[in-house]
């Protein structure tokens, strides 16, 4: 293909891809952004196979690979439950992320003695990033999907290890730089590795999608790092353009959970294995049952559901969305309360709720629900601990420290469905379940919310 | 201007448009553009044909088919999850008029 036209192409696809973020970034556009942004990928990937000045081999398995992946890919990202997508997009950003790693490492493997100093320093930027990107991914895969502890974890001199591997990485770097050869870029990328678990290990709680969502910053920066490698226009400002909105949209995400960057960043080196406060003693919680909770919500002028992680665990939105029409048809006067980052995910609880149709306007967003409180007579806590957890509030040096909560200790009555005593998410005991004015209904949040139904249905 | 630096220009000139493009995003957005941006940058894919078929070794041709295989599972199940995603506010729009 002649030259001009195969970089004419490359600019409508680099084109695409930002107007897919601007589409994106606006619930109108959205899905029609990403349509554009699947176009531009599409261009360029069809693009290449017409690359002038490439030796075109080995066609046959490339495109068996892309087969493999498309056959892997698709049917993972079909069949995955809304509730387990934020480990979704942090393996597939991964995966990613090390795919970019290995783009760099064969190039610098065939240019060998050839390759310019600024070469080997995007090269050795991907190898790092990427390495970190892949085992940082995989680990925060792992603590969603519950395939090892979601707290955060942190063992004696941790800071000192991770610290040692920092410098251990930025050693064997230079050593890279220095001398070239290919054992002290594995042995980098070994190190890579081993800091990126390490890096994400201490970081536990609402501050996971955080580091998704910075990882995912990350492997835009060494997609963009390889594409200069590769002299590859596309994949700079693709690659670029994820690394500058992602970082954004990390600092975005963290002022909404009321979280500093910074800290999330370098918990790591500052945080202290916690201490329970008086998380051993068994404390007296009023349970009741679900006609309990029926009278209770029957006698009410206004409620408010606070949804929460557990809802979408018991996948039982379509029972709350029953519950509240059967409130409503009572005369009561129902709205959600929807905490930013309730859930896994920020919107977490939108895209759940949505998917029941609940009708929009009951969806109130944190700061407009949390002044109504006062006027509410129970707030109903489906599934959710930390969003309502007063020690957010009172408790300097927990974990969710200083992150804006739902204000529910403020109505008449609170009632909890949960399925057991255990802490939520960041792992900290709520001292709201021992309050007077709270009810537990311990169970599964589906069945709970069923039982509830048929409860109000017979009074 | 030489290669190094016009490659250079592209890349500071891409920050400040990707810093622009989502300046102003909804709470309830942050995790579709997250991952609708965790695709795009699936597009190393390219890069990754392009290494692969050019590959002048066995560890090289090994190692570049590993990352198109990695690649096309970032690219494309990325994009096919943020369609899923955004499907759902569809369904609540209507509902809203």
């Amino acid at each position: 293909m002649n030259r001009n036209l195969y970089d004419l192409l490359g600019l409508i696809a680099a084109v695409l891809f930002i107007m897919a973020l601007k589409g994106l970034s606006s619930p109108k556009t959205a899905r029609r952004g990403n349509l554009l942004g699947a176009g531009g990928a599409t261009l360029g990937t069809i693009l290449v196979f017409w690359a002038p000045g490439s030796a075109h081999k080995h066609l046959g398995l490339i495109l068996a690979a892309i087969a493999g992946g498309v056959i892997v890919g698709v049917p993972a990202a079909r069949r995955i439950q809304m509730t387990q997508m934020p480990q979704l997009v942090a393996l597939f950003n991964g995966v990613g992320g090390g795919a970019a790693a290995l783009v760099s490492t064969v190039e610098y493997l065939k240019l060998g003695k050839s390759a310019t100093t600024a070469e080997i320093l995007a090269t050795v930027f991907t190898v790092v990033v990427g390495c970190i990107s892949f085992s940082g991914s995989i680990i925060t895969f792992m603590k969603l999907q519950e395939l090892m502890t979601t707290r955060p974890v942190v063992f004696p001199g941790g800071r000192f290890v991770i610290a040692g591997t920092l410098l251990g990485v930025i050693g064997t770097a230079t050593w890279v730089i220095n001398s070239g050869g290919t054992s002290p870029l594995l042995i980098m990328g070994g190190l890579a590795l081993l800091f990126g678990v390490l890096f994400v290990l201490p970081v536990g709680g609402a501050d996971v999608p955080i580091v998704i969502s910075l990882l995912n910053a990350f492997t835009g920066l060494t997609v963009a790092a390889s594409g200069y490698v590769l002299q590859a226009t596309l994949l700079i400002v693709a690659g670029t353009l994820v690394g500058a909105s992602g970082t954004i949209l990390t600092r975005l995400m963290a002022t909404a959970m009321g979280r500093s960057l910074f800290g999330t960043l370098f918990g790591a080196f500052t945080a202290k294995p916690q201490e329970s406060v008086g998380a051993s003693e068994v404390r007296p919680v009023k349970s009741g049952s679900a006609d309990d909770v029926a009278i209770l919500l029957n006698y009410a002028q206004r409620v408010v559901i606070v949804p929460g992680f557990g809802l979408a665990v018991a996948q039982a939105q379509h029972t709350v969305r029953e519950l509240a029409d059967l409130l409503t048809s009572k005369g009561i006067d129902v709205a959600y309360g929807i905490h930013p980052v309730a859930g896994r995910m920020p919107g977490h609880m939108n895209v759940l709720l949505a998917e029941a149709n609940v009708p929009y306007e009951q969806l109130v967003e944190m700061d407009e629900v949390n002044p109504t409180f006062p006027q509410t007579d129970v707030v109903l806590v489906v599934g959710a601990n930390d969003v309502v957890n007063p020690a957010a509030k009172t408790t300097p040096g927990c974990p969710i420290y200083g992150m804006p909560i739902l204000d529910v200790a403020q109505a008449g009555n609170v009632i909890f469905l949960k399925r057991s005593m255990r802490p939520g998410f960041a792992g900290i005991e709520n001292e709201l379940l021992y309050d007077p004015k709270t009810t537990l209904l311990f169970g599964d949040a589906k069945d709970s919310l069923t039982k509830v139904v048929s409860a109000l249905k017979a009074l | 201007m030489s290669n190094g630096l016009a490659l250079l220009s592209i890349f500071v000139l891409s920050v400040f448009v990707g810093f622009e493009v989502v300046a102003k995003v909804s709470t309830t957005l942050h995790t579709p553009l997250m991952s609708g941006a965790n695709a795009i940058h699936g597009i190393i894919l390219v890069g990754a044909i392009a290494v692969a078929s050019n590959a002048t070794s066995n560890l090289q041709l090994i190692l570049a088919i590993i990352a198109v295989l990695l690649a096309t599972i970032n690219m494309v199940g990325g994009f096919v999850v943020t369609d899923r995603m955004l499907e759902m506010f569809k369904g609540k729009k209507k509902e809203a008029k």
